[in-house]
């Protein structure tokens, strides 16, 4: 790994002198990198990315980019470029202007101002819309001249804080590709703010789980996905199943636990686990097949009952209640479900031991 | 809806009612205006109707008697001073009233509007006796400062009310793209609020140029404005001189305001379109 480009260290932020906004924050981005902060609502993402913006100053702590401390340097002098959510075009300028702004400020002199609006205009496809006012494009191109506008002045780093949040669904997955497709062009690190984890997991290199401003885990898609640290990643980033039981026993890194009403599994033990503790066991409802007693070897067999079917298209949600244990989840191809699976109907749930994650957790007695 | 269409006797009667009080109220306030236009262009010494014969003669005698000039001009560098003085510290007030999360910003508002509120008598009282000690009685500066006092919570107002629709965020736009606070509000911010700005100082101009409560009791005797030279010639001699001045502060008044008004629909449009 090399320099980081931007390092927090130990930054917190509280907006009204009690409550940690962000709280002892330690993150270190790589150059190049696409790193995603992502998040529910309130957690701080936005306050991050405007301390490192210099909008916002940090309670405590230092924020270094290129290893120079810029935890008090004002935005203007910090050569970050930021997509804000809401766009933020100047409305009384035409594209053109608004892209060429940066380098108005810069006193680039006109032919090369006029050649690099022309190719940043190219970049995000919008060659022949200079001449219009912000008010007069779609919402996805509005953000697409934000984006130029970001870019050319050619920073080393972009913050982005939910650029796509208001436009429709199709849309959104267009304008991920061509966000994915000019980081890679350009090179540029790019930090991008999100509470759509789905968005999250198919644009990042990284992604920073954040919850009451703490990092819960960085880590890459495929990580998040297949091993979150602890239930609140679990729960957050894809579906799952969580399930409260208790460890029986544990051996390595397998543990048996019971989940109540005599439904005893066998889990991967995330934290250390001994007999008697608490456990939530994390399972992907996508994880769970449906057995039809063909002698397939599976870790763990589960016996319940169809409560409810939810179609889905490629693939059909059920929900299975055990006999006195949880209620769980299951998402089957239609191909298999489609045999004769219907209300009432009893199914064997089968999973593998290392798809069942099982956390520990302190539960009030 | 179509049930309300049909009216009974009674709401037809009620409906004319109110109609023909708002026009007999209109007439009221508007007739003086129409009586003083046509009488300005009389070509007698008395002021009757019907006008005897058609003339410009007022019109010369105030484009000409220095005493009535050299009111019009007082009058305009008083008003244009006014207006810059006002328009800067108006728009500079809104902007922070605007922006602080200050506790007692209410109470600061309060006290910038309180000329608005309080009767013009007692405000040109308090400046009569505070003028008086400070020396600023019967001065240009003095009557200036007295008439920005009175001009600043249009200005205060008209600014505060373009920037409800303004967007904080392009500001900090302009700053993440490397504009000083200085370049980012002179190229940014100015020009979007700037309609606001602009009928702010129209008004302030406006509200100088027809002020005489105050200019009554600050000015000195020789510090002519042109209502209170209006006022005077009313008084002394009615001369119908004072009807073709009337005209010409209707005429500047009544341009200004239509100004404001066009300036206001122009920015209600800009923002509606920007979101
Ligand atoms: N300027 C501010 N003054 C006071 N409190 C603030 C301010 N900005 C944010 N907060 C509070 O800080 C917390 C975190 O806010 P932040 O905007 O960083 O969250 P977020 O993760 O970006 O959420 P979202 O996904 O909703 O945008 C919230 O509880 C919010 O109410
Ligand atoms: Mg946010």
């Amino acid at each position: 790994m090399s320099e980081p480009i931007v390092r927090f260290q130990e930054v917190s932020k509280s907006y009204d002198g009690r409550s940690l906004v962000v709280a002892g924050l330690d993150l270190d981005v790589v150059a190049g990198e696409f790193l995603t902060l992502l998040g529910p609502s309130g957690s701080g993402k936005t306050t991050t990315l405007m301390m490192l913006a210099g909008f916002e100053l940090p309670t405590s702590g230092t924020i270094r980019l290129d290893g120079r401390d810029i935890t008090a340097l004002p935005p203007h002098r910090r050569g970050i470029g930021v997509v804000f959510q809401n766009y933020a075009l100047f409305p009384h300028m035409t594209v053109a202007e608004n892209v060429a702004y940066p380098l108005r400020v810069r006193n680039v002199p006109a032919a090369e101002t006029a050649a690099r609006v022309a190719k940043a205009l190219g970049l995000v496809r919008l060659a022949a819309f200079g001449d219009r006012r912000p008010a007069q494009l779609s919402g996805g191109q509005q953000q697409r001249v934000a984006l130029a506008r970001a870019l050319i002045f050619e920073p080393p780093l972009i913050l982005l804080d939910e650029p796509l949040g208001a436009l429709d669904k199709q849309l959104r997955e267009d304008m991920q590709m061509e966000l994915k497709q000019i980081h890679e062009a350009l090179g540029v690190t790019m930090i991008y703010v999100t509470h759509d984890q789905s968005e999250a997991l198919t644009m990042s290199d990284r992604v920073a789980v954040f919850n009451d401003g703490r990092i819960q885990q960085l880590a890459s898609a495929y990580e998040l996905y297949e091993r979150p640290v602890n239930p609140f990643v679990a729960r957050f980033v894809g579906e799952n199943n969580q399930l409260a039981g208790e460890v029986v026993a544990c051996e390595g890194d397998t543990a048996r636990i019971r989940l109540g009403g005599g439904v005893t599994i066998l889990a991967n033990a995330v934290d250390r686990l001994s007999p008697g503790d608490a456990a939530d066991v994390s399972l992907r409802p996508e994880r769970i097949r449906l057995a039809h007693g063909d002698g397939e070897a599976r870790d763990n067999l589960v016996a319940g009952a169809v409560d409810k079917l939810v179609y889905l298209g490629e693939s059909t949600r059920l929900f299975v209640s055990t006999p006195g244990g949880p209620t769980i989840v299951a998402k089957v191809q239609n191909e298999e479900a489609a045999l004769d699976v219907a209300r009432g109907r009893p199914v064997q749930l089968a999973f593998r031991a290392a798809d069942a994650r099982a956390f520990r957790v302190e539960r009030p007695a | 809806m179509a049930a309300r269409s049909i009216r009974t006797r009674g709401e037809r009667v009620g409906r004319l009612a109110v109609l023909a009080f708002t026009g007999l109220v209109l007439v009221f306030l508007v007739a003086p205006v129409f009586v003083v236009v046509p009488l300005s262009f009389t070509d007698s010494e008395i002021l009757v109707f019907p006008l005897p014969g058609w003339s410009l003669r007022w019109y010369e005698d105030f484009f000409t008697n220095p005493l009535w000039t050299g009111a019009l001009y007082n009058s305009f560098a008083i008003g244009l001073s006014v207006t810059v003085l006002a328009t800067v510290l108006g728009t500079t007030a809104a902007l922070g009233l605007h922006a602080s999360r200050f506790r007692l910003k209410p109470v600061a508002l309060g006290l910038l509007m309180a000329p608005l509120a309080v009767p013009v008598v007692i405000v040109a009282v308090a400046m009569f006796y505070f003028f008086a000690r400070i020396g600023l009685l019967g001065t240009f500066p003095g009557m200036v400062l007295a008439h920005t006092v009175l001009a600043l919570p249009f200005v205060v107002v008209t600014v505060l009310a373009t920037l409800q629709g303004f967007d904080p965020t392009v500001v900090r736009a302009a700053a993440s793209l490397g504009a000083s606070p200085l370049f980012g509000f002179r190229t940014v911010t100015l020009p979007i609020i700037a309609p606001g700005v602009v009928s702010g100082a129209l008004f302030a101009f406006v509200t100088s140029f027809d002020e005489l409560v105050v200019t009554i009791f600050i000015a000195s005797p020789r510090q002519r404005t042109l209502p209170r030279q209006i006022f005077s010639g009313v008084s002394e001699n009615l001369s119908p001189t004072v009807t073709a001045a009337a005209v010409v502060l209707i005429v500047v008044c009544m341009s200004l305001m239509i100004a404001v008004e066009l300036l206001r629909r122009r920015s209600a449009r800009l923002q509606g379109k920007a979101q």
